[in-house]
């Protein structure tokens, strides 16, 4: 174990260390000028090479990028052109935004997917499995900026039944104000009890949450069938069925654990892409989140900005990766006895 | 305890299995040999209503229920509780993400049984393992362990039947011997009923009363152990006996 | 993870009915986009101010949208930007990756450890967020859009191609082949791209969903294809504030997605689970 934690751990530096360099690189191939974007256009030239200067553009590539990646280590990520704030301060307040929403869905998907995977290898090749099948490829085929925009306009701009669009009802800032300590508002309304934003937010999540959810639920639920179908054809199910245990028991009592286990890499990659997914949901529903954040960014050609967004998603991705590997090791003993 | 008439097996219309007639009683033991593809491990499956697919007619008792006929819950009522199998891969039969004792608790509670963990080791010492095994995971005991490990369960739960599919073909001779020596002292104290299938003449020799030859689905001979070991009438026996080493 | 078993020995399975369903969807779908020119109703980017929002009707089955064009029009045409730009981004993933790939593969070693790590790199950047921070910096448009998602997609291939390969490369008759002095670029055309063939097609027609997603999305965000190509995540997005009141102008774009998507996807998955049942989900 303690050697593949290490060869994990290398393999995720070097990626990581990938990741910094592609993101410079990204950035470099700006067509304009970062400094007339920061300064302005009528900045006068003593005015532009100040800004030449604060940024160092004037530097040979592999200085600005040794400057990047020292910066990056001191917790500088640059500062964003249009906030004209840094940019991780940025991110620090919009990343538990987008963290709220896909948390949110996830447990969602992981509960609906693999509950919806057990009923159709419960049911294989009968209804409700077609049921299933038919509609987790509608949930991985559906563009999930047009879910989101008729999910709003039916459920809540024709029936009513949710808000529009907000993290919360902003009005509850003056009536009960918020204690941050994670800056996700969930968490931090339950650990300081502030009820009136909890239902808020809670109700607010409901239809982006929902919309976030469909790929995941999609993915999950094909997943767990498969995996449920090819476990309940092994050697030990037969034993299992000879010991008396219903369809239903081998599924969920053995079967699922080792399905588990596929599915569970799946969550990391289905992780990342839901945090990208959200940006789109977030553009429609107002969700204070990354995604807006990015949104805004891009409109304004801000790249400090979208670099910061880029290399945070990018290091989430290979992190939930990390982790999912490591605790693959718990769960299946196979893996943990290699 | 078994008691087969007439039994005819059919996958697709293709008749797999035609067994005029077997009975296993209590204490007794009786073998099904023939090679791979002869109907005989299909046969076992249907004593247990394990082959869905098939096309089956005929009469089957087992344990005294009608298992052609029985109620799905009915057929899982007997399967374990008073009919047990073993099987030919010994760990691939065990869930790999599942603790013996899990399994075993689980199986016993399905039935009523009781599942402390002083009823399990106590059936797990039966077989000669230490009660320690319940504590770990298929792939961390030996194929002869996880052999007698699925004997237990039958133990544990009181089965009055065992029906053995090739239950040693995948051991080292010394193993198989230590597996066969339990069924043999089981077979005796607890009077349990053993129908066994094998394709291996010698193991057969030392453990069964009567043996049934099957060749392409149909039984060509059979009678006392002894009488058809010494003095085979088919050819395709003798065939078998020849190929003993 | 990525280990693909070597294909085209076992007797497929046949494709069952969602199969079917999605590939008369995709002969449909291809087939009205080759054939807007003559389907179209009316001309594609021809506003029409005084026929602006009309709902659908019998001269306008989809309705018009905010400029008075025939959405069903525009929806055919979208067709021809759609299937354009997977087919480039998947063909240029493919050759690229598939190249890469083979090398890695049947070089082994530390060649394969480069590739495969870089490759790790660029699948660590989610294809549309990778994608998004290309087209900012490049002029958006149709060509940005196929740079972008090509960008971000040949990894896939490049794994895909190296495991075939290298499982491939360990076959005895290659062993013998090089022990022969057969040069290895004729042993890769020979033996090593053959194989990979199945796998590689299989992947190609599971990711035509994908690709179409990812590039409606970059439309949406107003990254992709502008005015007045006809695109359909352009004309979601450019209709989107008129949904509660002219919903013909939103929801039939958005449904030409859904519909090739899923077309393409379960055509893909029918072909996996026919000539590659061990491969799961990816």
């Amino acid at each position: 174990m303690p050697r593949f934690l290490a060869r994990r751990l290398g393999q995720a530096l070097l990626v990581v260390a990938g990741v910094v360099v592609l993101t410079f690189a990204v950035m470099r191939l700006v067509p304009g000028d970062p400094a007339v974007a920061f300064a302005g256009p009528k900045a006068t030239p003593e005015q532009l090479a100040a800004a030449r200067a604060r940024f160092g553009l004037d530097d040979p590539l592999p200085v600005q990028l040794w400057n990047y990646v020292r910066g990056l280590l001191a917790g500088d990520w640059g500062i964003s052109l249009r906030t004209r704030r840094p940019v991780r301060d940025d991110l620090y307040l919009a990343f538990p935004a987008s963290l709220e929403l896909v948390g949110a869905a996830l447990a969602v998907a992981v509960a609906a997917g693999i509950s919806l995977g057990v009923l159709a290898a419960r049911h294989n090749r009968r209804l409700p499995d077609l049921g299933v099948r038919l509609g987790s490829v509608l949930a991985v085929s559906v563009p999930v900026f047009w879910l989101a925009l008729a999910m709003q306009t039916v459920f809540a701009g024709n029936l009513g039944w949710f808000p529009v669009a907000g993290e919360y009802d902003s009005s509850l800032d003056t009536t009960s104000p918020l204690t941050l300590w994670t800056n996700i508002t969930i968490v931090d309304a339950l650990i300081t009890g502030n009820w009136p934003i909890f239902t808020s937010t809670l109700w607010h999540l409901v239809l982006p949450a929902l919309v976030v959810a469909a790929y995941p639920t999609g993915v999950i639920a094909q997943m767990t069938r498969a995996a449920l179908i090819e476990e309940s054809g092994q050697d030990h199910a037969r034993l299992e069925r000879a010991l008396g245990f219903g369809e239903t028991s081998i599924l969920t009592k053995f079967a699922l654990r080792p399905a588990l286990n596929p599915v569970l890499s799946l969550i990391a990659l289905v992780f990342a892409y839901a945090i990208v997914n959200g940006f789109l949901v977030e553009a429609v529903f107002n969700w204070p989140g990354l995604g807006r954040y990015a949104a805004d960014s891009i409109r304004s050609l801000d790249t400090p900005a979208i670099a910061g967004v880029t290399l945070l998603v990018a290091l989430v991705y290979v992190l939930a990766n990390l982790v999912v590997d490591l605790v693959q090791g718990f769960v299946d003993p196979r893996t943990r006895a290699r | 305890m078994i008691e087969v008439r007439d039994l005819k097996v059919r996958y697709g219309g293709r008749l797999v299995a035609d067994v005029p007639e077997l009975d296993v009683g209590a204490g007794e033991c009786v073998a099904i040999v023939g090679e791979s593809g002869s109907g005989k491990s299909t046969t076992l499956l249907t004593l247990l209503g394990l082959t869905p697919d098939a096309e089956i007619s005929g009469h089957v008792r087992v344990c005294g229920v009608d298992v052609l006929t029985a109620s799905p819950r009915a057929l899982r009522e007997i399967r374990g509780a008073r009919a047990a199998l073993v099987m030919q891969s010994p760990q691939a039969a065990l869930s790999p993400a599942t603790r013996l004792g899990v399994l075993m608790r689980r199986a016993l509670r399905l039935h009523g049984r009781d599942g402390s963990e002083q009823a399990m080791a106590r059936a797990v010492a039966e077989v000669l393992l230490d009660p320690e095994i319940l504590r770990r995971y298929p792939h961390e005991i030996s194929g002869g362990q996880a052999q007698r490990f699925a004997i237990a369960l039958a133990v544990a739960l009181g089965a009055e039947a065992i029906l053995a599919d090739e239950p040693t073909s995948a051991l080292d001779v010394t193993v198989q011997a230590e597996v066969i020596g339990v069924l043999r002292r089981l077979r005796r104290e607890r009077g349990l009923a053993l129908l066994m299938v094998s394709h291996d003449l010698a193991l057969v020799s030392t453990i069964a009363d009567r043996v049934l030859v099957m060749k392409d689905g149909a039984v060509v001979e059979s009678g006392p152990a002894a009488t058809v070991l010494a003095e085979p009438a088919h050819p395709y026996t003798r065939e078998l006996l020849e190929a003993l080493p | 993870m990525t280990d693909v078993t070597p294909l085209g020995r076992r007797l497929p399975r046949l494709p069952d009915g969602f199969a079917a369903l999605g590939a008369v969807l995709i002969v449909a779908v291809v087939l009205a986009a080759v054939l807007a020119p003559w389907l179209a109703p009316y001309p594609p980017d021809e506003p029409r101010p005084l026929e602006r929002l009309l709902p659908p009707s019998g001269a306008h089955w989809f309705g018009t949208d905010q400029v008075g064009r025939d959405v069903l029009t525009r929806i055919l045409y979208g067709g021809r930007t759609s299937l354009l730009i997977a087919g480039a981004v998947l063909g240029v993933s493919a050759v690229a990756g598939v190249a890469l790939g083979v090398v890695a593969g049947y070089a082994g070693g530390r060649v394969r450890d480069v590739i495969m790590r870089v490759t790790d790199v660029f699948l660590a950047f989610p294809a549309l967020l990778l994608s998004l921070a290309l087209a900012v910096v490049l002029q958006p448009g149709v060509n940005t859009v196929i740079l972008a998602i090509a960008v971000t997609w040949w990894p896939w291939y490049a794994r895909l191609a190296a495991s075939v390969a290298a499982s491939v490369a360990t076959r005895p008759y290659v062993d013998a082949a090089r022990c022969l002095g057969v040069p290895a670029p004729l042993i890769i055309l020979r033996h090593v791209l053959p194989n990979s063939l199945t796998p590689v097609l299989v992947q190609l027609s599971l990711d035509v969903g994908g690709v179409i997603l990812t590039s409606a999305a970059l439309s949406y965000l107003g990254l992709g294809a502008q005015e007045p190509v006809a695109e359909w995540g352009l004309m979601v997005q450019q209709g989107q504030t008129l949904f509660s009141t002219n919903w013909w102008v939103v929801t039939f774009p958005g449904l030409a997605i859904l519909v090739t998507a899923f077309a393409f996807n379960v055509l893909g998955e029918g072909l996996r689970n026919a000539l590659d049942p061990r491969r799961a989900v990816r």
